[in-house]
């Protein structure tokens, strides 16, 4: 008994530096969504130009697509921009929003990188940005047929992230009923 | 060592004021505890000083008792950013859109609660830098209070071991060898 209660401290303590490890291996800038399985916030954005088609939420339905967030001013984006464009070449519908950031900017910025979006909306005001939970750039949403969000990505895409979940999740939506 | 002799050396008396008559030396000090008195008046200023802030005066409300309450719900938020600070703390774009959405919903006639509410439907819990008690943060509130307790139970249990119970009687073997040495102390 009395031996027991020596050993118990160790124990916790052991148990202490587990949890605190584990702890250690998550990103705590990947705050979870709240929109998980459910339908995207209504929008309707505005072209990046006068002539260029908006973006609106209903617009998002029918296939499995992403919704990228990105923005001119945003350091990750211009690596994440090459990932875009490949899954775009692969049949992909991508969908983008230029968040927080000046229309001119973000057309300026596209027409420099190339444009891998079907269709962009202009969000200078923040507001559907933050209607989607968003909490810095680039940020993906996989959206299913139906509208609903089914994952979040946060941060750019990388070869990695776009092989080993984002297109097995795809594949699998599309075959949803 | 070296720079404590340096030190020491430093404050030599200027010779070239010993001539200037005997007036200065006595003027010296007077000058030395205005100068002390001034720095001592800047600091008490210095503590009087507001802190900056990062609330814009142009995000502020003219009601001050909208303003008042839409500080206090900012002072609650986590900034989703910078996550340790409060989005009245901090200085990021995204912390400031917040406070004027949190400014737009107590406009708007929502309670403190709905305004807090607003921000939670979009970015969860996490927002809350006062988190709620549910059963998935038990652990987070109770558990400070249970190592404690368990803190509690390990010193009572060490304590009353230590203690032990009443003392036991000498066998008389045992209080027969006490005798013999006792005895032969004595001699």
């Amino acid at each position: 008994m009395s031996r027991w209660l020596f050993v118990l401290p160790i124990v916790l303590f052991a148990g202490l530096i587990a949890a605190f490890g584990i702890g250690l291996t998550k990103d705590p800038s990947a705050i979870p969504s709240q929109l998980i399985d459910r339908p995207l916030p209504t929008f309707a954005l505005p072209g990046l130009t006068a002539d260029a088609p908006g973006l609106a939420s209903h617009q998002l339905t029918g296939r499995p697509q992403l919704l990228n967030v990105f923005a001119s001013w945003c350091a990750a984006c211009p690596q994440e921009h090459p990932m875009l464009t490949r899954i775009a070449a692969e049949g992909i519908t991508v969908n983008g929003i230029d968040w927080k950031d000046q229309p001119a900017d973000g057309s300026a910025w596209l027409a420099r990188l190339g444009n891998p979006y079907a269709r962009v909306g202009s969000d200078p005001g923040a507001r559907t940005g933050i209607d989607l939970g968003v909490t810095g750039v680039p940020e993906t949403f996989v959206v299913d047929k139906r509208g609903r969000v089914r994952y979040k990505q946060i941060g750019p895409i990388d070869a990695e992230a776009w092989e080993t979940v984002l297109k097995p999740m795809l594949a699998k939506l599309a075959a949803e009923a | 060592m070296r720079a404590r002799l340096g030190w020491r050396l430093a404050p030599t008396p200027n010779p070239s004021l010993a001539g200037r008559g005997t007036r200065a030396p006595e003027r010296l000090p007077s000058l030395f505890r205005e100068g002390l008195v001034g720095a001592s008046a800047a600091s008490l200023l210095l503590l009087l000083a507001a802190p900056a802030l990062a609330v814009l005066p142009s995000e502020q409300l003219s009601d001050p008792v909208l303003e008042a309450r839409a500080r206090d719900i900012s002072r609650e938020l986590r900034c989703v950013v910078c996550q340790n600070q409060s989005i009245d703390d901090s200085d990021a774009p995204l912390a400031h859109d917040l406070r004027v959405i949190v400014r737009e919903q107590l406009r708007l006639g929502k309670s403190d609660e709905q305004a807090k509410q607003y921000l939670v439907s979009r970015y969860g819990t996490y927002v809350l830098l006062r988190p709620p008690l549910r059963p998935d943060t038990w652990l987070l509130w109770l558990g400070p209070f249970a190592a404690l307790g368990l803190g509690g139970v390990g010193v009572f249990a060490y304590l009353r071991s230590r203690k032990g119970g009443a003392p036991v009687p000498l066998t008389d073997d045992e209080a027969a060898r006490l005798d013999a040495l006792i005895e032969q102390d004595s001699h």
